[in-house]
Parts: C-alpha cells; structure tokens; sequence
C-alpha cells in the first residue's frame, strides 16, 4: 500500500504518524472524556448547588460553597472522615507489613511457586463482597467460627456487629485478608529486581540475614514499597464494599465510612447537591494520592529505567 | 533453624489466606440447621440442598446471566477500543503522550463514588438507569484506562523493529498494526480481557445505585439482598458466594502467572 518512507520526506512523515497516532487513540479517549471527565466536571457544578430530589418544588438554585460550608460543619460527616482516616492507617500499616512477610516467604519458595502463588491471587481476585460475607460469616454472633475459637481459648467474645468497637475488627480483618496478596505480588516483583549478587557479596563481608534486610533488601525494595503503599492508601480511603456489606456502616453510624455516608446521602436522602460536595472532597482527597502516585509510575515509566 | 522458619511462616500465611475460602465452601454444603452448630474442621455431612434452592426457588440464573453480559460487553467494548489506543501511546510518537498517559492514569485513581450523583441522573435522563448500556457505560470509567494501562506496559515490551519490517515490506501502518503487532500481542491483550472482566464481575457499587429490581441486579448485588422470612439465609448466601467465586477463581488457575505480570509490570517496572 504505502512505499516506505524516502529519507527526504522525514517531516511529513513525522504528521502522518501523528495523524495515526489520534485516530487510534481519539475513539477510546472519547469514552474517557465521556464517561470520566465529563462526569467529574459536572459533580463539581452540582456540588454548587440545591438539588434535592425529594423536594422538587425548590428547583436546583445556586448556592456557592453552602454545601460544603455544611459539610464541615456536619458531625456526622466528619466523624466519618476520621472512622474512614483510622480504617485506612489500621490497613495500610497491616496489610505492607504482612504483604512484606508474606513476600519474603514466597520468594524463598522453593517448591509449588506456581500453585502456592494461585492461592495467595485467590483473595485478590473474588469479589470484594463475597470476601466480606465470607468474614461477617466467621464473626457472626453467637455461632460463628471466631466465637468458637475465642470460647475454646478461654475468652469472652463480644458481640462483634452490635458493638461500636469490636465492629472494627472483623473489618480490618476482611479487608486486609482480601488486598495483602496484592501487597505481597507487588514486593515480590520488586523483591525479584534485586541482583543475587549483591546478597552473595554481602554474606561474603560477613554481614547477617538481619543485616542483609536492613542494607540491601529495604533500600532498594524501597519504591515498590511506595508504590503498594499509595495503591493501598488510596483504596482503602474510599472502602466502600466492605464496610456496606458486613456493618452497613453500624451500629448507628459507628463504622461509617465517608464513602457510605456519601452514598446514604445521594442515594437514600437523594441529597445530591449536598452529596456532589462530599464526592468532591473524596476526589480532591484521592486527587492528592494520585497526583504521588503519578509522579512516582510516571516518571519511571517515562525513563524507562528504575530509578 | 534458620533454615526451617521460611517454609513455616509460608505454610501459616497461606493457610490463613485459604482457610475463609474453604469454611465458606463447606459451610455451603452443610445444612441450615448445623450451620452454627459445633464447628468441626471436617464435615460428616455434605448436601447440595442451598445450591438447588439458589436455582431453583431463588432463580439466581438471573444476577449470573446479567454479570456475565455485563462484564462481557463491557471487556469486549474496551479491548476493542483501548488496544489500539494503548498501541498508539506505547510505540507512536506524537505531541501530548506523556500528558494522556498521565490523564489515563488518574482517570484510573478515580474514586467510584465522586461521580455516582452525576451519572444517576445523566442515566435517569437517558432512560438508561436499570438497563444493561446502564451499567456498561459507568463500568468504561474504570475498565478503559485499566485496559489502556496494561496494554500499553505489554506493546512496550514487543521488539522495536517491528514496524520497520512491516513498513520495509511496503505495508501501511494500519496493515502493520493488524498483521503483524496484533497477532503477536494476543497474550498481552489476554491479559488485559482477564483483568477487565474480573473487575466488572466484581463491581459493587455502580451495580448497587444503577439497577432498580431483582431483573438486573448483578451477581454481587443479588447476594446482598438475599433475605431470608425470619432470618439470614445463610446457607444460600454462602452457596451463592460460591457461585460468585468460581468463574474468578478458574481465572486466576488458568491465567496465574499472566495476571500477576499483568499487575506488577505497571506498577513495579513501569
């Protein structure tokens, strides 16, 4: 069809790539735009709104920043917020330090690499919903697994749903079971990056496992372990799944996290200008983590080499 | 010792990560009444009755067939458009790639539930709320820069001289992408289809606030609204659970070492 490009013709050749380039990329970059941006730009606009669609009678005035003057003065919304910032620093911090364990472990594997490391991507892969029935299961009150177990040790367990502190618990528990394997897979590439023979050379220097962790593994395991930990933050500060299937945010709103309570007040209350604002300050929230995160991936991906 | 511990630890880890998947496997097997009864790690009776109930009284055939069209339409739709968008980011040079690469990126980051209020009532508008394009649309919100991110990580790694061949061979560059890049790059674009499909097989939240009744409720919808007349159902939930589990999990068997590549390759060597 088309002769190869004579040397001569570089600049034309050059926008006829181009040319190319859009019309492969434009179709998909449309629904983006579409799907994504559109719909984003347009929370923003709610957000500045009256819309209650209980009350249609008032219309949908324009009310400036009143919504999110609400919000900050709304107790339920901020106890939501600091519910969803003590949710995310309890799973992060367990889920990298057992996502690291765990990492170790299956890089010393020596045998069954290929079936132990189907189990781990079991957990990471079902749904985040079956993973939570599957926990509010063992934790049901007062027949559950974990009761049995707790009564055998010879404890008093409490009733986990129906208290405002122990609800916590089996949270926690779901989601870390669920998102750690995702942890530990991200380490284990970056655990498999290092060069053997700086370990060999180190044992040769007398230095000790300990040691060897401390000077070679964690420094240059140190961006993937950045990296799982901005994936992680920013997944577990809009936990919406779990939350919803095994507390429904209770007792009272004991458990609600501010992607519940945006969700109540859009869905249920039909709130949607006051709820567009909440939705805003989630995305500017998770704006900021992204914005890490890119500068992070991106300017790696761009380089094309570890940095 | 020292040379003991590692393969314990394993052993204790992967134990925890597999002990809730297999109490949930038998506990659907186990009848309602002993559901909560002494637990005993190995049953001594197994029926199938939850699972005939799921079909038969609940007509759980309905939330299966809407998931799977659902995720079905929506991989299909971003495949074929996210692929030769992710062809064109990873091997084409052109003004503005770094700053879509960006974009994509953090449309991926976005969180679900900032756009809920505006896509209900753009749906409610269309008459599309409760619909199959319903739930396709707001899906591509996560699933096209998902697909686009992994492919282009994949197209990356295919050798340089690929186009120069098809293009020294005097075919276009529309030729050259279908004849030659495609049909080495279809364990890339495996791939991506696998981990697109899982994610709208497992999508919650849209599914929850687009769908109206039973008629379109997706799988993960559908188990969460289970009620039972006096009490939780839990026999049928589990059972269903199962039923939720079993097409992700031969997944995950069949494409193991694909779908880890797959999430690290973007994440970890860029």
């Amino acid at each position: 069809m088309m002769p190869p490009p004579p040397a001569t013709a570089g600049g034309s050749w050059r926008r006829d790539e181009a040319r190319f380039a859009w019309a492969l990329a434009l179709p998909a970059l449309g629904v983006i735009g579409l799907v994504a941006l559109f719909p984003i730009a347009w929370t923003v606009w709610e957000s500045l709104h009256l819309h209650d669609l209980r009350m249609p009678w008032l219309g949908r005035p324009f009310v400036g920043v009143a919504n999110y003057a609400e919000a900050m003065t709304d107790a339920r919304f901020l106890d939501a917020l600091a519910h969803t910032a003590g949710f995310v620093a309890a799973t992060v911090t367990l889920e990298m330090s057992a996502g690291l364990v765990l990492a170790l472990a299956l890089d010393r594997l020596a045998r069954a690499r290929g079936l132990i490391r189907t189990a781990v991507l079991l957990p990471w892969a079902i749904p985040t919903v079956v993973a939570a029935l599957a926990w509010r299961f063992i934790f049901e009150s007062p027949g559950g697994v974990a009761n049995a177990a707790l009564v055998r040790l010879g404890m008093a367990p409490p009733t986990w749903f129906a208290d405002a502190a122990a609800a916590w618990i089996p949270l926690v528990l779901a989601d870390v079971w669920k998102t750690t394997p995702f942890v530990a897979l991200l380490l284990l590439a970056g655990l498999q990056n290092i060069d053997r023979s700086l370990h060999d050379a180190a044992a040769i220097d007398g230095a000790g496992p300990w040691q060897q962790f401390r000077q070679i593994t964690l420094p240059l395991l140190a961006p993937a372990l950045l990296v799982a930990f901005l994936f992680r933050a920013l997944d577990a500060f809009r936990v919406f799944d779990v939350v919803y299937v095994m507390t429904g945010g209770g007792p009272g709103s004991a458990t609600e996290t501010i992607a519940i309570y945006t969700f109540t007040v859009i869905m249920q209350h039909l709130r949607f200008g006051f709820g567009s604002a909440l939705s805003v300050i989630v995305f500017a929230v998770a704006f900021l983590f992204a914005l890490a995160g890119i500068r992070l991936l991106g300017g790696r991906a761009f380089e094309d080499r570890p940095s | 010792m020292k040379v003991q511990a590692w393969p314990l630890v394993t052993i204790l880890l992967v134990g925890a990560i597999l002990f809730p998947l297999y109490w949930v496997a038998i506990a659907s097997l186990t009848p309602e009444g002993r559901l909560f009864a002494q637990p005993t790690l190995v049953p001594d009776a197994l029926v199938l009755d939850h699972y005939r109930a799921l079909f038969g009284e609940r007509d759980f055939w309905t939330p299966v067939r809407n998931s799977l069209v659902v995720a079905g339409a929506t991989t299909a739709f971003c495949v074929a458009l996210g692929a030769v968008c992710a062809y064109a980011l990873a091997r084409l040079r052109f003004r503005g790639k770094a700053a879509i690469l960006a974009l994509v990126l953090a449309v991926s980051m976005f969180p679900q539930i900032s756009i809920v209020s505006p896509l209900y009532l753009v749906l409610r508008e269309l008459r599309l709320l409760n619909t199959y394009p319903g739930l396709v649309l707001p899906y591509l919100t996560f699933a096209m820069p998902l697909t686009i991110w992994l492919l282009v990580g994949f197209f990356r790694q295919l050798p340089p001289e690929l186009e120069e061949a098809g293009l020294m061979d005097g075919a276009g560059r529309l030729r050259t992408l279908w004849d030659i890049i495609l049909p080495l790059s279809w364990p890339g674009i495996a791939t991506a289809a696998i981990l697109t499909f899982l994610y709208s097989w497992n999508e919650f939240l849209f599914a929850l606030s687009f769908t109206l009744g039973p008629e379109r409720h997706t799988v993960p919808v559908a188990i969460t609204l289970f009620r039972g007349q006096y009490q939780v159902p839990w026999g049928q939930i589990l059972a269903a659970a199962m039923v939720a589990t079993v097409p992700v999990a031969a997944l995950a068997l069949a494409a193991q070492r694909r779908i880890i590549a797959g999430l690290t390759s973007g994440a970890v060597k860029g």
